[in-house]
């Protein structure tokens, strides 16, 4: 394999390193953080404004804690109302190493499996901070009235979830993001009462703005937003901003993101120099509906909790088209069980994905279009009765029995590999300040603390984390230099700001071309996922950055907008969202390009073992990926990565 | 199959609209209900027609952004929101007829899509705990009966879509409200504002303009989630212990 291709494609800047990163004993290193941390006087914390763009998890609990200590907070989302940001959808649970169940559990177990499951391609001290702060997380939302489910005693209930061997999971039925959101929400609505937030709904942010001070230091001052019901463009400045807006799974066209979720924040910051980091860093969730035809818009995940009682098959025969009922056990492949007899249906969700699709590459896949395997239920409804079957997984079943029209009590469910969410983000120190001063990412919208990989139930952990915890003690030692000098409508650099924007719609409005933005965006979608989705090539990955290429230019000469700009155009929006994600594609390409070797969600099938496991380059590798914006050359910043506490090994499930 | 689709179609809140009506010709049975709406936008943008708007996010059930009345039914025929209804649930050759949410405490923005805006302030006004960010004790300290718990959540589980509003003849939000109110006054932690947070969000829902509760049950019966009606009897009780209590 030739480390060297990619070379054509980017050139390589110097290291980075993380500035803010606390030294000495890491159960520590967070207090040391906050204790070092400069204050702001509460009398003086009105005259501080901090832009929050994002409303879900992560900058709600952050808005409203800001709001709370009595910051001028301005939020920004694009749907009608905060308690919608795609954080409702989660489903499963959030960890928290209280260690109820007194199975073993403790800060260090939660942070061992987190860098572990990450595949050694996280912080050791973030990874730290976020089982640290796991504990209070639950504290807060129990006393915000969030419902979690309880135990007859009448204290929380736990699960276990994704693999891991304690009962850390706190979750409500099946709907613990949405329970979580609406804690959030209540407390963010209270603060708007209160005055101190100032929510904007239905805008859409479309640039960031910076400022040099008067010593030459550039700072991230505000941004330029589209109301998206009058289409006026406007701007807010403030001393800081904060990017909160989630993850980009929709470059992938099909995904579990909502419609709406985008990449256009944290992609017009990162041309604005902020550094993406590790973008091809994908988890791909392998209990989703397959798709049904064309037409199809988005995936519907179906909680991994399954894979407890149900068996994935196949047929053995290629081309089996027979009702599933009519093909005899001998002729039916449990093909977790039989390569991974310890683990079973439970193994890691990438070696789950990946196992059914290779299962489909060889001709085994079940209906349309070949891209499904059997969750088979049959046997854990004679074991269980379909009474316990109903009660555990009742909700999923009807959700599935209404998208397919299937009966999974009576026939198995077909299941498929769908995109899930994104470890990659934005670079961000540990105190969660990007490159850019002043620019602070939280969430799923920042390179996250979770590796390569992230385990089940931790981005709820990590997205209120951040918004309640870390960016309400780290943005305070930033303020603490200011206010700073107020910025004018009619400063070079907004009116800058503006006018590309400005100019960017009527362009989009003005080509009049002949395809419509969606077939643009599924085109991508299809590349994305042929070529960079489960399994990567160094081949497949320059074919689809030529593709990539040829589509934006097509873009951007043939696309058609209908519409004006002065209204609610849902065609722009769109259309202004599916440019960025052409672009981001792009860097996901070069980015799983360079990195030669396979680790967690990003598996490259030049770098596998004998028997056919990811095979990671400890030597080469262990870094993270800091991409400067260069167009068609992005520059390279490496982010070494040292392991003190964890013992770096290969994960092995079999 | 081919369906036929009456639209209201309405270019901003000031305009005045009116009903369009579109042929499709390849709907699959398979589509959900918003995929067969894109289906058209996709016909209309490539005809040069502005496509409908129409809002909707998750597609998942679960955000309540969706929402639109279908055939004089909010979300449609089935138990569920708009996103999940599919198109299995009609036949060849129908006609469809597809509104936005009508009432005056949601105004129209453009076509199908309403400002809600109402329920966030509803919300600011009362229908939260008032505990601040590091201030909560250990959460096992408060132990709450798994049967409060329980209906606590079922009340909670409310997702902010409005079609209780756009069921009810008199256009009152009293379901929303009291889902709120029951799922905070149920649980121990709601009980130091239980008064003022009743008394502040029944102000603000009859302020926005909803209008009162007669006990109807529309709104219950158009729930994607299944709030049921008593949360209403909980919040009026809620209401006039409040009173009697001389907070108003
Ligand atoms: C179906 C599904 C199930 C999941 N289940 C689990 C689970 O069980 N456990 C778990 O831990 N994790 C789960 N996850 C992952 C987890 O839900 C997300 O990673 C997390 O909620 C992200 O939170 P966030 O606050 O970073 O972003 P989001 O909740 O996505 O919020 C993004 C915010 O940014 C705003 N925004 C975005 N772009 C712009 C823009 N350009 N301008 C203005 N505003 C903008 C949006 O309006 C929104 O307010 C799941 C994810 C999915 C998709
Ligand atoms: S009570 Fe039901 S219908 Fe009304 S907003 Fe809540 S979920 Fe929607
Ligand atoms: S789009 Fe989220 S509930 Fe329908």
């Amino acid at each position: 394999m030739s480390v060297d291709a990619s070379l054509e494609f980017h050139e390589v800047g110097e290291d980075i390193a993380d500035a803010a990163a606390p030294s000495g004993p890491i159960e520590r290193r967070w207090d040391e953080r906050k204790f070092s941390a400069k204050l702001v006087n509460p009398a003086n914390r009105r005259k501080m404004s901090v832009i929050i763009v994002g409303t879900g998890l992560a900058g709600g609990a952050a808005a409203a804690t800001l709001g709370e200590a009595g910051y001028h907070v301005k939020t920004f989302c694009y749907q009608d109302s905060p308690r919608r940001a795609h954080s409702i959808a989660a489903q499963g649970g959030i960890n928290a190493a209280k260690n109820y169940r007194n199975d073993g559990d403790s800060i260090y177990r939660l942070f061992y499996d987190t860098v572990k499951g990450g595949d050694f391609r996280s912080r050791e001290s973030n990874s730290y901070r976020l089982a640290q702060v796991s504990v209070n997380i639950i504290d807060q939302c129990v006393a915000q009235g969030v419902p979690f489910a309880r135990e007859y005693g009448g204290l929380l209930d736990n699960r276990s979830f994704g693999g891991v061997q304690v009962s850390r999971t706190f979750y409500a039925r099946g709907q613990t993001g949405q329970q979580l959101l609406i804690g959030a929400y209540q407390a963010l609505e209270r603060q708007i009462a209160a005055g101190t937030v100032e929510m904007h709904t239905r805008h859409e942010m479309l640039d960031l703005i910076m400022v040099p001070d008067a010593d030459g230091t550039e700072r991230a001052r505000g941004i330029i937003v589209r109301d998206m019901v009058t289409g006026e463009i406007e701007t807010h400045t403030a001393d800081a901003v904060v990017l909160a807006t989630g993850g980009y799974g929709n470059v992938y066209f099909l995904s579990t993101n909502a419609m709406g979720s985008n990449v256009t924040a944290t992609w017009r910051a990162h041309r604005k120099g902020a550094y993406f980091g590790n973008p091809c860093y994908t988890q791909i969730h392998p209990t989703c509906i397959p798709v049904s035809g064309d037409y199809q818009s988005k995936l519907t995940l179906m909680s991994e909790s399954l894979r407890n009682d149900g068996r994935i098959w196949v047929p053995k025969q290629p081309g089996d088209d027979r009702h599933p009922a009519d093909i005899p056990e001998d002729e039916r492949d449990y093909y977790l069980e039989r390569i991974y007899p310890a683990f079973g249906n439970l193994v890691p969700r990438d070696i789950a994905s990946r196992a059914a699709k290779y299962q489909c590459d060889d001709g085994k896949g079940v209906g349309p279009g070949g891209l499904g395997v059997y969750l088979d239920f049959a046997d854990a409804i004679e074991r269980m009765g379909r009474k316990t079957v109903e009660a555990k997984y009742g909700n999923l079943f009807d959700m599935y029995a209404r998208i397919t029209g299937e009966d999974p009590y009576t026939r198995p469910m077909r299941i498929y590999p769908a995109v899930h969410y994104v470890m990659g983000g934005l670079w961000v120190d540990y105190d969660l300040q990007s490159n850019l001063t002043g620019l602070f990412v939280g969430g799923e919208a920042n390179f996250s603390d979770q590796g390569a990989n992230r385990l089940g139930a931790s981005a709820l952990m990590q997205g209120l984390a951040d918004g309640y915890f870390v960016l309400p003690s780290t943005l305070p030692d930033y303020l603490a230099a200011g206010p700073f000098e107020p910025v004018p409508d009619d400063h070079p650099r907004v009116v800058e700001a503006r006018q590309a924007v400005e100019e960017r719609v009527e362009k989009l409005l003005s080509i009049n071309g002949s395809r419509t933005v969606d077939s643009f965006h599924k085109e991508l979608g299809h590349i994305m996922w042929e070529y960079c989705g489960m399994e990567r090539t160094e081949e497949g990955l320059i074919k689809a950055i030529g593709l990539i290429r040829d589509l934006k230019a097509e873009f951007w000469s043939n696309v058609k907008v209908t519409g004006e700009a002065q209204e609610l155009n849902q065609a722009l929006e769109r259309a202004g969202r599916v440019a960025d994600f052409i672009e981001l594609g792009e860097l996901m390409c070069i980015d799983a390009l360079h990195r030669a070797e396979s680790c967690g969600g990003h598996f490259r099938a030049e770098s596998q073992t004998e028997d056919g496991e990811a095979l990671r380059h400890d030597d080469t590798f262990a870094y993270v990926a800091a991409w400067e914006f260069g167009g068609e050359k992005p520059v390279l910043h490496k982010e070494p990565l040292e392991y003190e506490y964890v013992e770096m090994k290969a994960r092995s499930y079999k | 199959m081919r369906i036929t689709v009456n639209v209201w179609r309405q270019k901003n809140a000031d305009a005045k609209g009116s009903m369009v009506s579109y042929a499709l010709d390849d709907v699959v049975e398979d589509m959900s209900f918003l995929e067969m709406l894109d289906v058209l936008n996709e016909q209309l943008t490539l005809a040069g027609e502005e496509p409908v708007a129409f809002d909707s996010d998750c597609r998942e059930g679960i955000c309540g952004t969706c929402g639109v009345v279908i055939n004089g039914i909010p979300h449609g025929p089935e138990v569920t929101t708009t996103c999940q209804l599919h198109m299995r649930t009609f036949k060849d050759g129908d006609v469809i007829d597809i509104e936005p949410w009508r009432a005056s405490g949601f105004p129209v923005v453009k076509d199908l899509i309403v400002d809600r805006g109402a329920f966030d302030r509803i919300i600011a006004a009362g229908g939260y705990i008032s505990v601040n960010t590091g201030s909560a004790p250990e959460a096992n300290n408060l132990p709450v009966p798994k049967e409060d718990a329980d209906h606590a959540f079922e009340a909670a589980t409310c997702i902010g879509c409005g079609a209780c509003v756009a069921a009810c003849p008199n256009g009152s939000a009293m379901l929303f409200t009291a889902a709120k109110v029951t799922h905070l006054g149920l649980l121990p932690q709601g009980q130091p504002e239980r008064e003022s947070r009743v008394l502040g969000m029944v102000e603000q829902h009859d302020a926005e303009g909803f209008g009162s509760c007669t006990n109807i049950g529309e709104c219950t019966a158009a729930c994607p989630k299944g709030i049921p009606l008593d949360v209403i009897s909980r919040l009026n009780r809620d209401l006039l212990g409040a009173l009697a209590a001389g907070k108003a």
